[in-house]
């Protein structure tokens, strides 16, 4: 098979997959969260959480109504043949999952108001790209809700704060955004860099599995103590009230100016769909986080 | 926490029994609408004119759903609901006019709306936001859709439910609200994360 072709197949599949069952670490949390929570709503709304997501699995139909804005993040290694076709292999698929699985249409002109009907349109599906050494072609795809990506925040803090400013920024974003955003939530938070960078990486940390903290000791520490802190707020399952708001708390950075110090919260709901699959130079596929 | 089995017409007296954490499944019909559907019907009762149906005793549900038709049948593949404080602008004379005795959604709603239901005897039910498939499963049927012209996700979609649930009683008929006392505790939970993170 062509390479394009067998992207815009695989692409197809991480569309399907993302949307009807969520990864493994994810399902995870929200046992545990259920089996933690106290409160009486918060544990009847983990409950129809689990539910929803069981039946979303036998029936094969996609979890939530709302399949998001479709974004991919691509991993392409620089030996790898047919890269210039990904974009319309994306584009292809997108077109086709709509129709399949199917996708609700979420592409809408922000001047005519216009809802293109097909989930694409002008830079839609959005690619992230990213050069990486090697011959293979990571795609994965993550279809972003719009009501957990409406409370999404940019702050650019005071450095001489530091990380105390930083953490009082998070905080204070999660108590806005209170049931808006469908709690349980995971929250990546992307700080340095300049404005769109830490935004860029806020939204990238969302891809990291929740058993996997950052690297860096120091900031997987930052992590924990941040989920602890979220899960103190008492928002709860859709900010019904309990003791499980958030699910996990990745961060990402990079080194910032002297004299900025931004940070970005994006949130994502418990409906925290991602799936990802390798390519490699023989067509053979590996999916890293569904079982096919 | 009780958990009551409802059918349509619901009565005003069963609406009274329920309090804030009580848990809610209901059978008969409910009817979607969102900010165009409640702003036309509220025209319409303004003009005199009636309503594809008589929402006394229904419930509504903000909602707009993921639908597919096949043959001339529609199937509904995922209804869960939308945010409901879009609607906060047109509930409380909603609840007044048409006398629905629940509205279903998600995140809440405000004062306007917890003062109608107080005095007109309604309540507000919490279903999860994004559990689209356990909505859709209880949806047995669209008995019709109405006023189609104003998009899919606006139109008055008409269902017949069977234990449409859990909804978790948010707001109820006696001035409670849920989503105000959680705000409250999250407000004065503030100062002791701050210390807790030495912020
Ligand atoms: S925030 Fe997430 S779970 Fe809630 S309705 Fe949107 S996509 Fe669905």
């Amino acid at each position: 098979m062509e390479i394009a072709n067998v992207i815009e197949e695989v692409a197809v599949n991480l569309l399907r997959l993302a949307v009807i069952e969520l990864p493994s670490d994810v399902k995870e949390a929200i046992r545990k969260a259920y089996n933690e929570e106290t409160s009486e709503a918060g544990k009847t709304q983990l409950k129809a959480i689990l539910d929803n997501i069981e039946l979303a699995e036998k029936t094969q139909k996609p979890m939530c109504q709302d399949t998001g804005t479709i974004i991919f993040y691509i991993k392409a290694g620089v030996e790898a043949k047919g890269l210039d076709k990904i974009p319309q292999a994306l584009k292809n698929a997108t077109l086709r999952a709509t129709k399949e699985v199917p996708l609700r249409p979420n592409a809408v002109d922000p001047f005519l108001q216009k809802n293109s009907g097909d989930n694409t349109g002008r830079y839609i599906p959005y690619i992230h790209w990213e050069i990486v050494p090697g011959n293979t072609i990571e795609v994965t795809a993550l279809p972003k809700g719009g009501g957990s990506e409406n409370v999404t925040v940019l702050g650019m803090l005071v450095p001489g704060q530091g990380v105390r400013g930083l953490k009082k920024f998070v905080i204070d974003a999660i108590m806005r955004a209170g049931a808006k955003p469908c709690p349980p939530n995971i929250l990546g938070i992307g700080v340095g860099g300049g404005a769109d960078i830490a935004v860029k990486l806020a939204k990238q940390a969302l891809l990291r599995p929740l058993n996997q903290p950052n690297p860096n000791p120091e900031i997987a520490k930052l992590e924990k103590e941040l989920f602890e802190a979220a899960n103190m707020t008492g928002i709860g399952p859709m900010g019904l009230g309990g003791k499980c708001t958030v699910l996990g708390v990745n961060i990402e950075y990079a080194h910032r100016h002297p004299a900025s110090y931004p940070a970005a919260v994006a949130f994502q709901c418990w409906a925290a769909r991602r799936a990802t699959a390798k390519i490699h130079t023989d067509g053979k596929v590996e999916y890293l986080t569904h079982k096919v | 926490m009780a958990v009551y089995k409802l059918k349509t017409p619901i009565s005003e007296d069963e609406i009274r029994k329920l309090r804030v954490n009580d848990v809610i499944y209901i059978s008969g019909t409910i009817v979607t609408a969102r900010d165009q559907a409640h702003r036309r019907a509220l025209e319409f009762f303004n003009q005199g004119k009636t309503l594809p149906i008589n929402l006394e005793g229904l419930a509504v549900f903000h909602c707009g759903p993921l639908v597919r038709k096949e043959g001339d049948k529609w199937i509904i593949i995922s209804a869960g609901p939308t945010t409901s404080t879009r609607m906060e602008v047109f509930e409380d004379e909603f609840i007044e006019k048409f006398k629905v005795r629940v509205i279903i959604g998600k995140g809440g709603m405000g004062a306007r709306t917890t003062e109608a239901m107080r005095k007109y005897g309604a309540v507000y039910g919490a279903f999860t936001g994004g559990a689209g498939v356990l909505a859709a499963q209880a949806i047995k049927n669209v008995q019709s859709v109405e006023w189609f012209d104003l998009g899919m996700p606006e139109a008055l979609w008409i269902l017949e439910v069977e234990d449409f649930g859990p909804l978790t009683v948010a707001i109820d008929s006696h001035g409670n609200n849920l989503f105000t006392e959680v705000s409250k505790r999250v407000e004065t939970s503030r100062q002791s994360i701050y210390q807790t993170l030495n912020i």
